[in-house]
């Protein structure tokens, strides 16, 4: 008979299968720091559940030993707010690419941070499609020449930080994925944090963009004196994209959640009495 | 005088036509009369015509009946659209001040109701109650009777208020006056008194939800959409006062996508849908069908294509719910006929998905998502739930190589992923697990993938886990209950149908035999997958086969064609109005 497993190091985290990913992916860092998150909240692998859509980074849960769901393109977070409804004991973090969840999924963004459901989204943001070869995503800078973009790319670059912001997510951080420490710490928080926690991890694809370099140069931990309560300075600090800012940006920790709410109200549940019910069409 | 009579009540959405009907429909009931209603809305809120059929019986009722026998015209409009379904001798009820009718084949009843409510009870809004009065005062039932309904209502509603009750007993009481003392009864349509029975009024989609709390269905997901959203509503007021959960989706998609991650929950979910929420979710479906877990789809089907016609009845998706999704996807694809239907198939609904693991989508229509029925309350027993085959820990016996009743090796260890979450199983069911502390660890993927869930793309493993999946379907073909047949055993002509329409069929069978002709009809509950023995011996019991259904491709007929290769009779109607009796009753004449 199986035990229920003590789980203490992040090596308790990792699967069998092995990651699928180019040597150098970023997503390699943002696994680990998964891994040691984990770890450090010591949550049960059998009460934790990994949910992703489609993409290169959506492999994540075949690499974790928790419960896993890799579902269809873009559809991860109306899953996992449906399976954190269902089941609020349960430990859910979702995770994604810039294509699942900027592009076709982009949509259920607004809802998830309406809603305020206490799941944890890691965006692993590489600026490119990886799974189908190298075409533009929404967080592609504009100019940038694909595939799919002979001539350049004629968008604008998406801001996912800056629409988390707007969208008053309820956590919205930035981590990368060369410092996993940093990044590790950012998914614990956002994992303890109740309501929806966005967390934005660049994460280099060295095969089809490699923005390795560039981010090393260029990423900078938050000003020591940033306020995580005040949104609007956070936008300011969203805004810089030449250099960008690591760290939390912003949460607000006293908002409702709809799990919460939900399950308040069912607290007067009682069984179903089909008899009295149907009295009511008598 | 008959106990029995249908009326149709035509006249302009806003103006209580709906409401109107709604009322007498309840007080017939409640007087212990048999009732049937059909009901047509434009998609506008406000205007258009709209129109309310009952059909009233001290008989039971299987169909809205071929023709009306009484045709209460609120407007010009109302008569010169419905004038061709009242039955010849009919009566016509008009408002001379809105028109006369010219015909001199029918009864005709003036009664002033415009006047009435303006100048009587001088409140225009009580035109409908003062209709109610004038059908009370010649048909019935009595004005207690309907008094009641409209108290009962409007105790109920947001606009009560002492005054519109007050104008409300009026416009009855005067109206009832009015045609007891100046209207000279002419036709023998009479609902006399009737014994009382145990009975329930109420519509398919409040069916559809009662169905849904009985299966203890514990999350509800969806996107308004009609002839569906009553569903949605329903679960929304209902469900978290037995413990359940419900979320408004941003989209169909999100709302399925959000019922699959509740039922790997462990939860039973659901979401109600029509045809264009239905394209949606066709991804998802393909999904479920992979991943094998549970979900329950109601689609409320509407006229289509495309946005098509969202308040009319078609029967024209199930060629798409059969198939819906790209790849080989089986799923289960149940179509209740009738409320009482609504109400037990949704519980075995849930039972299956459970069972086989499995989309399970139910298909009801417009014309029965709205159609009121008095259903003898022993229809709506507790039935029993069957639950998920699932993976305990300590249903494992290792040592022997078998994992709960299933004879096939699997290895479990500790060491969570050696949990053959999709294990070969003679049946095709394998157990399955449900997050929580101590449970079986795995990953649900839409890639293909091997017995132990992991991605994989050998051409043995594909093979076999298709196999797998479909093998659910041969299972579920021994285990389900089989349609019965309606009618003669040495039948000549052979009806097969489908869904809302089987209460037309049997009363066409029953018009037939009468007239001396050999019929019997098979009614599918299940189409997926369909009664393989028993359909195939109707085939061979009758020479000419006919196919009624509300679609112009003949979707039916043509699974049938090319399962069975058979030809069968199309007999297809799609205006967007049910088959009455009489349509289909002639279309046996034709081949007879």
């Amino acid at each position: 008979m199986a035990q229920p497993i003590v789980t203490l190091t992040p090596k308790d985290f990792k699967s069998e299968v092995k990651p699928t990913w180019c040597p150098g992916c970023g997503d390699f860092g943002v696994l680990n720091a998964t891994y040691t998150a984990l770890a450090s909240l010591k949550r049960p692998v059998d009460e934790t559940v990994v949910v992703s859509g489609i993409g290169c980074s959506s492999r994540f849960p075949h690499f974790v030993s928790t419960y896993g769901f890799h579902s269809v393109h873009g559809r991860a977070l109306p899953v996992a707010q449906g399976m954190k409804m269902a089941r609020p004991d349960l430990t859910i973090v979702t995770v994604g690419g810039d294509g699942d969840m900027f592009s076709i999924g982009a949509g259920h963004l607004l809802h998830a941070a309406l809603r305020n459901i206490d799941i944890t989204l890691v965006v692993m943001d590489n600026e490119i499609y990886g799974l189908t070869k190298g075409q533009t995503s929404p967080t592609s800078p504009t100019g940038h020449t694909t595939k799919s973009t002979p001539y350049g790319l004629l968008a604008s670059q998406f801001n996912p930080i800056a629409t988390a912001l707007s969208l008053n997510v309820s956590f919205v951080a930035r981590g990368f994925s060369s410092k996993p420490k940093d990044l590790a710490a950012l998914i614990e928080q956002g994992i303890q944090h109740k309501g929806f926690s966005f967390i934005h991890a660049l994460s280099p694809c060295p095969t089809f963009h490699n923005t390795m370099d560039v981010w090393k140069a260029n990423v900078q931990p938050l000003p020591t004196d940033h306020d995580p309560s005040q949104r609007f300075k956070a936008m300011e600090l969203a805004l810089e994209t030449e250099k960008p800012y690591i760290g939390v940006f912003y949460h607000d920790e006293e908002r409702q959640t709809m799990d919460q709410a939900a399950h308040h109200l069912v607290q007067q549940a009682k069984p179903f009495d089909l008899d009295k019910y149907m009295s009511r069409y008598a | 005088m008959e106990n029995e009579v249908t009326i149709r009540i035509g006249g302009e959405s806003g103006e209580g036509t709906i409401s109107g009907g709604d009322i007498l429909a309840l007080a017939a009931a409640r007087w212990g009369y048999h009732i049937y209603t059909f009901r047509t809305f434009p998609a506008e809120i406000l205007g258009g015509p709209c129109l309310f059929q009952v059909r009233m019986s001290d008989q039971p009722v299987k169909s809205m009946g071929d023709y009306a026998d009484v045709l209460i015209c609120l407007n010009q409009e109302a008569y010169d659209r419905s004038i061709k379904d009242l039955r010849h001798g009919g009566v016509i009820i008009y408002d001379p001040s809105d028109f006369t009718p010219e015909s001199n084949d029918y009864i005709t009843y003036a009664i002033p109701f415009n006047e009435i409510a303006r100048k009587e009870v001088q409140l225009f809004q009580t035109k409908n109650m003062v209709m109610l009065g004038a059908i009370s005062a010649l048909f019935g039932p009595p004005l207690e009777a309907i008094a009641q309904v409209v108290e009962s209502k409007l105790s109920k509603s947001r606009k009560a208020n002492a005054l519109l009750m007050e104008k409300n007993q009026l416009a009855l009481e005067v109206s009832y006056k009015y045609v007891k003392e100046h209207i000279t009864k002419r036709d023998t349509h009479q609902l006399g008194r009737v014994s009382k029975a145990n009975r329930v009024v109420l519509n398919g989609n409040q069916a559809v939800v009662a169905g849904a709390l009985a299966a203890q269905c514990g999350f509800f997901a969806g996107y308004p959409i009609t002839p569906a959203s009553d569903i949605m509503e329903g679960l929304a007021k209902e469900l978290p006062l037995v413990g359940g959960t419900f979320l408004q989706a941003e989209d169909e998609i999100a709302a399925l996508a959000a019922v699959i991650g509740a039922s790997f929950g462990g939860v039973r979910g659901m979401t109600a849908t029509s045809g264009p929420g239905l394209s949606l979710m066709t991804e998802l479906i393909g999904f479920a069908s992979m991943t094998e877990l549970p979900a329950v789809i109601v689609d409320a089907q509407r006229g289509g294509p495309s946005t098509g016609l969202p308040t009319k009845m078609e029967q024209s998706d199930l060629s798409f719910a059969l198939n819906a999704g790209h790849g080989d996807a089986p799923r289960m694809v149940l179509a209740p006929a009738n409320v009482a239907d609504c109400y037990s198939m949704m519980v075995q609904a849930f039972n299956m998905a459970d069972r086989y693991q499995m989309p399970v989508l139910f298909l009801t229509d417009q014309s029965l998502t709205a159609r009121v029925e008095s259903v003898e309350r022993s229809a709506f027993q507790k039935l029993p739930l069957q639950g998920r085959l699932e993976a305990h820990p300590e249903g494992v016996d290792v040592k022997n190589g078998t994992y709960g009743h299933i004879a096939e090796p699997v290895t479990v260890s500790a060491n969570a992923h050696d949990y053959a979450r999709y294990v070969y199983s003679e049946t095709g069911i394998s157990p399955i697990s449900t997050p929580g502390a101590g449970s079986l660890v795995y990953t649900a993927t839409g890639l293909e993938h091997t017995q132990h869930g992991h991605p994989d793309y050998e051409p043995e493993d594909h093979t076999a886990m298709i196999q797998k999946r479909y093998r659910k379907l041969e299972t579920a073909m021994k285990e389900l209950p089989q349609p019965t047949r309606y009618g003669d055993d040495d039948a000549t002509v052979g009806l097969i149908g489908w869904g809302s329409t089987e209460g037309a069929i049997q009363e066409a069978v029953d018009r037939a035999r009468a007239k001396g002709y050999k019929v019997a009809a098979l009614h599918l509950r299940v189409i997926s997958p369909l009664p393989d023995e028993t359909l195939q011996r109707f085939l061979s019991s009758v020479k000419t086969l006919m196919v009624p259904e509300c679609n112009y491709s003949g979707q039916l007929a043509n699974l049938l064609g090319a399962k069975y290769g058979v030809q069968p009779i199309r007999v297809n109607k799609y205006g967007g109005i049910p088959f009455t009796a009489g349509d289909i009753l002639h279309a046996i004449e034709e081949v007879c």
